[in-house]
């Protein structure tokens, strides 16, 4: 059991701890309060080849593994959830199903520009009536000659409206249930497909959250992704694959609320004596830290099964589940440490905390994450 | 060649460790050991107090050094005005002529820069080496190098001090290549040894956290560079006498490789720091760029120059020219004002010598603190104003 | 046009703390990064393969195994080739040694166009080294280079003064050393780390492999030695104020004319 990083993943962890420092931390807080984009950090992120991680090089990818991908996402996490996500949402939600289900055709026309991050990725499943029962599906694609024409919406989209490139469920045959369900790569400028409402979150507010409008949208039939019928499959496979991703934002936003812990405990005195001296505080550090090196090896346990091609559904799930719920406890403690000062903006653990809200649920809420794992473990 | 610890006589009192450049002692089992950061250096030799480390030496073939007598010090002159360092370095110099009993010597390069030579000998010079030629008129590497390597073989100067300007330190290193000589960088101490009367050089390493002695034991001239401002000039003798001795100098185009083409004065205001006696310095504390309007407020009431540490500098509030500190410049003017800086070692490395330091900071424990002379906990914001107006109110009385 | 950049691993001087009990330097746990200004002179060298094509880019260093690292970054960056010239003879060596050092090996790699240092590293703060590559290699050489166009074989650059600079052209082959206003680095890209590693190597070279007379490198070779370290004296305690408000200001400045400060 080898438990530790081979160099080049220390070298790309040392590469994105530095410009998460230099590049990321000093806008994390202006496009938390503006609720802006970054959109000049995602730039510079395709130049240094971060937005194709996992994808082989031939597909325009940095030629590197899945474990690679969550210390980014990890590293960038630890100081901008939103950044975290924005990378985690484009990889493995976007460009991996068209890894991993399209033609060579489609991988050249679509992959190979998301993975070189010169255009951006996202996934549509989720609609208002299709949240955690993500099967009752209203989409509708009907086949009409060479195009599917999609009717109908979705919410709470991740990279909505910035992102270029597409991958959409709906539903080809309803009488089918789940069977019925396909799913297609819809290009921004499509006519027919609009974005709707930007939604104002909690937290991780410099992301794009929007709902998609399909009317009349016309799809040629060559972006079909994968087989009709077998969109259900292809989703749920994906959103294993994006646990990971969001399992290494929360580990990265429980890490980086930590880090400002520590450095505070030291600096901040009361009763004459550093923080860092009374034992209430040195043992809610204890549990903090315990927690988040637990859910560091579950999250790099999940990534390396992906990568040695095992199954890793259920690691994917535990990693997520508990990831989340650590991220969800440790910002809380950080803000709990830090007092007064803590709920103010001048120190990042507010933000921390409120980014790590969202980690429990989506892409599979904490509770779908105990169906996944219950269903395992009582098969 | 290598050191040995005598395990039987080493009593791990851990003062080894403590003198080690390179961290490569350690204790097992209550005794020191050596690990494979050791480079022979012996350093931990002299510190046992219990002889209980050896070092093989390898005996080689060593030169004749008695030949060579004398301080030199390279006046360094550039559009026929002495920059400061040439007098620091007689200064220095002259102190350490005294103490073994030569000559000290200024070499003076360029054209038509005869009438500098007397600034020199007032200055505390012995004797003015000057050589003039058309092509030394602008300081060029291969110029430079070739005259003073040719007088110094053909004179044998036992020292030579350089300032480590810009240019000193493109020539310095040269001539001690082409005179396979040592060289060591920036020094802040030069003294001699009573004993060997070798030229004892310290200077800081590893970003000013730690200093460093070193010699030059088996090579002639012992060269040194020093820091400007470093070292203290002596007063000025009007009647001071003194030989001023010109050389022949065989210099051809040909010998020169590189061309100067244009020199340009910087159109940004020249601030200059280490002749100031007087800095207000600004860091990080400021929390931007306006900050430094107060900074430049409290200078000019003081009637100083704006400084800067090097985290303004890295976050372009100010430009680097006003940077102190390690990697920008060394200062010690009569007062420096520190405000919004917390101290760092590398800043402390660039100011520290100063006369008289003030600082202002929020944070009480800021290092700082701990060099300055006065220190005021608070708002730089809200006491910055307040010193600006006693200020003027001092200077109005 | 061929470039030979040499670069030092260094310890980040910034991240290096005093253990205030023993006094001695606390390495453990800094990282080492390739030295600021030595990463400006592969930067250049990148950006003049960029705007060129047919430039080829060799990264030399004298160091541990441990600075296979920072060749492979340099790699990662987009260097061609990586030289590692690594021996325990070197060690304890001082610049003049270690420039011979380096200019065996630069023997030895033959050919080249421009020879780029940074000006100085941040652990050893000499500055000594690129200029005594070029006096053994007899090359004609500009220091603090802060800006430069090639053209032919001939070089133009913006060499730094304190309060200034110069142009000057120089021919090719020549030794250059880079200041940190020259050029921004770039990161290594995520691919180049992978290829850095999986596709480009790392050539090692001993003292026997650059054919180099023992007597002149390492600590034996080194005409200067060190005598002693210590850590600098830390100042007498100063005089903390009370307060911050007017008294506090008009007390600092009583004090100070009294002392003739002012």
């Amino acid at each position: 059991m080898n438990f530790s990083l081979t160099k080049e993943q220390e070298m790309v962890r040392t590469l994105l701890k530095e410009f998460g420092e230099k590049v990321v931390k000093p806008l994390a807080a202006e496009i938390d309060a503006a609720e802006r984009f970054p959109r000049e950090t995602v730039e510079k992120m395709a130049r240094y080849d971060m937005m194709g991680i996992p994808f082989p090089k031939k597909y325009g990818g940095a030629g590197g593994d899945n474990l690679t991908y969550a210390i980014a996402v990890e590293e960038l996490s630890k100081v901008c959830g939103t950044t975290g996500v924005i990378l985690s949402a484009h990889t493995s939600l976007g460009a991996h199903p068209i890894y991993q289900y399209g033609t060579e055709a489609q991988k050249m026309k679509y992959l190979v520009p998301l993975a070189k991050g010169e255009k951006l990725g996202a996934f549509g499943l989720t609609e208002p009536n299709a949240g955690t029962d993500s099967s009752a599906q209203q989409t509708v694609a009907i086949l009409d000659g060479d195009n599917y024409i999609l009717d109908g919406s979705k919410v709470f989209i991740t990279n909505g409206g910035e992102a270029d490139i597409y991958v959409i469920l709906a539903m080809t045959n309803k009488s089918k249930g789940n069977k019925g369900i396909s799913a297609f790569i819809v290009e921004k400028d499509f006519k027919g497909f609009s974005i709707g409402k930007k939604e104002e979150k909690l937290g991780i507010r410099g992301s794009s959250t929007t709902e998609l409008i399909f009317e009349n949208c016309m799809v040629p039939k060559e972006n079909l992704l994968g087989e009709v019928g077998k969109g259900f499959g292809i989703a749920m496979q994906t959103l294993d694959g994006g646990r990971i991703g969001i399992a290494a934002q929360a580990l990265g936003i429980a890490e980086g609320a930590l880090d400002e812990c520590v450095k505070y405990m030291k600096e901040r005195k009361q009763f004459g004596k550093p923080l860092s001296s009374f034992q209430g505080l040195q043992w809610m550090v204890a549990d903090m830290a315990t927690r988040i090196e637990a859910a560091r090896f579950l999250v790099y346990n999940a990534a390396d099964k992906k990568d040695q091609k095992l199954p890793f559904s259920t690691e994917a799930a535990m990693a997520k589940l508990y990831a989340a719920e650590t991220a969800m406890e440790v910002t809380t403690k950080a803000v709990q440490i830090f007092g007064g000062y803590g709920y103010t903006r001048d120190y990042p653990v507010e933000r921390m905390m409120r980014d790590a809200k969202i980690t429990e649920i989506y892409e599979g809420t904490s509770q779908v994450q105990k169906m996944v794992i219950a269903a395992k473990v009582l098969k | 060649m290598g050191v040995k610890i005598l395990l039987e006589k080493c009593k791990g009192c851990k003062l080894c460790i403590k003198s080690c450049p390179f961290n490569a002692i350690e204790m097992k089992d209550g005794k020191a050991v050596l690990n494979d950061n050791c480079t022979g250096c012996g350093a931990c030799e002299t510190s046992c107090k219990f002889k209980a480390i050896e070092v093989e030496k390898v005996e080689k073939a060593v030169k004749d050094l008695s030949a060579y007598r004398g301080v030199w010090v390279f006046a360094e002159q550039r559009n026929g005005k002495l920059m400061g360092t040439a007098f620091e370095l007689i200064g220095e110099g002259r102190k350490l002529a005294d103490k073994l009993g030569v000559e000290l010597s200024a070499l003076l390069l360029g054209s038509e820069v005869a009438s500098l030579a007397d600034e020199l000998v007032h200055h505390g010079a012995d004797r003015v080496i000057l050589a003039e030629h058309p092509e030394l008129k602008l300081y060029t590497t291969d110029g430079y190098t070739k005259v003073i390597t040719e007088l110094v073989n053909s004179r044998k100067p036992e020292i030579i001090l350089i300032g480590a300007t810009n240019i000193g330190r493109d020539l310095g290193p040269r001539v001690a290549a082409r005179l396979d000589t040592g060289l060591t960088a920036d020094c802040t101490k030069l003294e001699i040894d009573d004993e060997q009367k070798i030229l004892l050089q310290t200077r800081p390493a590893f970003g000013g956290n730690i200093m460093a002695t070193i010699i030059t034991p088996k090579h002639r001239p012992q060269m040194a560079t020093v820091r400007p401002g470093v070292m203290k000039k002596l007063a000025v003798d009007s009647n001071r006498k003194g030989i001023v001795e010109k050389v022949e100098v065989t210099l051809e185009k040909k010998d020169i490789r590189t061309i100067v083409k244009e020199v340009v004065k910087s159109a940004k205001q020249t601030v200059n720091l280490i002749d100031a006696d007087i800095i207000v310095s600004g860091g990080r504390g400021l929390g931007g760029p306006e900050g430094f309007k107060l900074i430049e407020k409290l200078a000019g009431e003081l009637g100083g120059v704006v400084g800067s540490s090097r985290a303004a500098v890295d976050s372009g509030w100010i430009s680097q020219d006003h940077q102190v500190g390690q990697t920008g410049k060394t200062v010690r003017p009569k007062i420096y004002v520190a405000c919004g800086i917390s101290g760092a070692i590398q800043h402390l490395a660039g100011m520290q010598s100063s006369d008289c330091i003030i600082a202002v900071n929020k944070n009480p424990d800021a290092p700082i603190f701990d060099v300055a002379d006065y220190g005021i906990v608070g708002d730089l914001y809200k006491v910055i104003p307040m010193m600006v107006e006693e200020v003027r109110k001092v200077r109005e009385a | 046009m061929k470039i030979i950049v040499c670069i030092k691993q260094v310890p980040d001087t910034n991240e290096v703390k005093l253990d205030p009990k023993t006094g001695t330097l606390i390495r453990d746990g800094v990282p080492s990064i390739i030295n600021h200004d030595d990463m400006n002179a592969l930067e250049e060298a990148l950006e003049l393969k960029d705007r060129y094509g047919d430039v080829e880019i060799t990264v030399l260093t004298m160091g541990p195994p441990q600075a296979d690292v920072a060749l492979r970054e340099a790699l990662a960056m987009g260097a061609d080739r990586a030289i590692l010239v690594s021996d325990r003879a070197f060690a304890g060596a001082d610049t003049w040694a270690t420039s011979n050092t380096l200019t065996a090996a630069i023997n030895k790699i033959g050919d080249f166009d421009i020879i780029f240092c940074g000006r100085q590293a941040i652990d050893g703060d000499t500055a000594q080294v690129g200029p005594q590559i070029a006096e053994k290699l007899d090359l004609p050489q500009i220091t603090y280079v802060q800006k430069m166009d090639i053209s032919a074989d001939v070089g133009t650059v913006q060499r730094a003064l304190e309060d200034g600079y110069e142009i000057i052209e120089v021919k090719m082959p020549c030794v250059l050393t880079a200041i940190k206003e020259l050029n921004t680095p770039r990161y290594a890209s995520v691919k180049g780390i992978f290829d850095a590693y999986r596709e480009k190597t790392v050539e090692n070279w001993t003292a026997k492999d650059i054919e180099i007379n023992p007597e002149i490198i390492g600590l034996n070779g080194s005409p200067t030695n060190v005598r002693k370290t210590f850590t600098p004296e830390p100042k007498g305690k100063g005089t903390l104020l009370t307060g911050c408000d007017r008294d506090t200001v008009c007390d600092l400045f009583g004090r100070l004319k009294e002392k003739h400060i002012i």
